[in-house]
């Protein structure tokens, strides 16, 4: 991996965000090194997707900070696209379109196309006919155009099947340890995280757990976050390699949110 | 100047710009806005007609008041575009019926095909290049808006300003067909060329393309046979245009 000690990429502090009178996120704090993978887990309505605009700049915190690296270049993969994917768009003219806004020269879009390991042939098809994996490879080439240093993913595999969320994550995976790209991503798969992320943060409006997957992936954590049957995440967590049903079921019913901020 | 002349002048530069301005809006999910949004420019028209005013200068500006009371209303609400669309055209619509001097009423809803003077062709001259000025030097910024407004954001895209110029392009663009096709039926132009490009082409540029050409064909086309069968020239346009889709449902899907 990287250096001993990685420039620190993001840091968020008592981050609070309101929306239509409403605290969808509470005091939520954690740093970032740049380099890492960071996967953002939580159940429906937790804040994940709010996090990942508030980062963006797209929504304003009410209180508290987030401090990006000066300098840092941003890119974001949406969970949805609002355009009627029927449309005779391709990702050709998406990815010359962002780089006519960026003002980069034309070939920097066939670069990151190449860079998400996007054929030619997919560039020129309208992105209705598109598979979903072929889909979110290009927005992941939409997002490296301008040569990112972080990108922000909500999302990526929702609507995929098991092989193509293999793929996207291998080439996120790929792009991490190339590139040295910052990852931020939030997932509902937590088979996933162990393999793809270097730091897990635990979301339910407020910060329920924040550290390596292996430090924070425990029964409890999952019990506490998801407030579900833990036999069900027992199996999960043993699937990890984690012992301690047991203490899933002691804690289980216990609902109190503890703060692991770093 | 003829009278079919003088409305081709002014006809085929606006059959461009409204053209080209019917693909965007297909892209951004509002053509059928643009059938709503067109009535606002009726207490426009009536007002001018009333203070004997230049109708075409009277509709603009109602239909610009129009869109920006839609954007501010949309950014305090969060209503839909579409939803406040609705609300102000069916308010509009209802003014516009009240001040416009019922001779004249119909001519506004439907269009009428007499001589236009060349101050009106200069003026819808002037408005269709603004227009496809616009949406020129605006269309990627409003391809990534379309395709997802946060990505533009992130890009570096004014999206709440971008939203702006184009209703108010839209609205220019919907004024321009005011005169020949009248208040009901500029809408037909602005939904039924994108709906039969859409059919035929695989890249955006094909697709604004072929909104162009087909806006033209069916203005074109629709006023001679309106100038030689001595037909309404709005209604025959957008029977052309009607005609011209139902040819294009032949296509096979693919």
């Amino acid at each position: 991996m990287s250096p001993a000690h990685p420039p620190l990429m993001l840091s968020v502090r008592d981050l609070t965000v309101v929306l239509n009178d409403r605290r969808v996120l509470e005091r939520v704090s954690f740093e970032l090194s740049a380099g890492e993978s960071l996967a953002v887990l939580g159940p429906n309505g937790a804040g994940k997707t709010v996090l990942l605009k508030t980062l963006l700049g797209l929504l304003p915190p009410a209180s508290g900070s987030v401090v990006w690296d000066a300098g840092a270049r941003l890119a974001y993969v949406p969970q949805k696209i609002d355009a009627d994917l029927h449309l005779p768009l391709t990702l050709r003219t998406l990815l010359e379109s962002k780089a006519r806004i960026l003002r980069l020269p034309s070939s920097a879009a066939g670069r990151a196309a190449e860079a998400a390991d996007i054929p030619a042939a997919v560039l020129r098809t309208p992105l209705g006919h598109l598979s979903g994996g072929q889909l979110q490879k290009s927005l992941i080439a939409f997002a490296l155009l301008g040569e990112p240093d972080v990108i922000l993913l909500d999302e990526p595999t929702a609507s995929l099947d098991e092989l193509a969320e293999a793929h996207v994550y291998e080439l996120l995976r790929d792009l991490r340890e190339r590139r040295g790209l910052t990852l931020v991503f939030v997932s509902h798969d937590l088979s996933v995280v162990p393999s793809a992320a270097t730091r897990v943060l635990c979301l339910n409006k407020a910060t329920v757990c924040y550290g390596t997957p292996q430090q924070a992936l425990t029964p409890e954590v999952f019990a506490r976050l998801y407030a579900a049957p833990h036999a069900y995440f027992r199996h999960v967590a043993e699937a990890h390699g984690h012992a301690g049903g047991h203490g899933a079921a002691e804690h289980g019913a216990s609902r109190h949110h503890h703060h692991h901020d770093v | 100047m003829t009278s079919t002349v003088s409305i081709l002048a002014l006809a085929l530069p606006a059959a461009v710009a409204i053209g080209l301005m019917g693909g965007f809006a297909l892209l951004k999910g509002m053509t059928l806005a643009g059938d709503t949004m067109s009535h606002i420019a009726l207490p426009g028209i009536g007002l001018a007609l009333l203070w004997g005013l230049n109708p075409l200068l009277g509709g603009v500006a109602s239909l610009l008041a129009g869109g920006l009371l839609i954007w501010q209303i949309e950014r305090r609400t969060g209503l839909p575009t579409e939803n406040m669309i609705g609300v102000v055209f069916a308010v509009a619509l209802a003014v516009g019926a009240l001040v416009t001097p019922s001779e004249q009423l119909v001519e506004a809803v439907f269009g009428g095909s007499g001589a236009v003077t060349w101050t009106t062709v200069a003026v819808a001259l002037a408005i269709a290049a603004s227009v496809i000025a616009f949406l020129w030097m605006a269309r990627d910024r409003l391809v990534l808006a379309l395709f997802n407004a946060d990505l533009a954001a992130v890009t570096g895209v004014s999206v709440a300003r971008l939203n702006l110029l184009f209703l108010l392009a839209f609205a220019a663009a919907l004024a321009l067909g005011l005169r020949f096709l009248g208040a009901l039926q500029v809408g037909a132009l602005v939904i039924i060329p994108p709906a039969i490009a859409r059919r035929f082409t695989h890249t955006l540029g094909a697709f604004l393309a072929g909104c162009v050409i087909v806006s033209v064909a069916a203005v074109l086309v629709g006023s001679l046979v309106a100038a030689s069968q001595g037909w309404s020239l709005g209604p025959t346009i957008v029977l052309t245009a009607g005609a011209a889709f139902a040819l294009s449902l032949f296509k096979k899907k693919e």
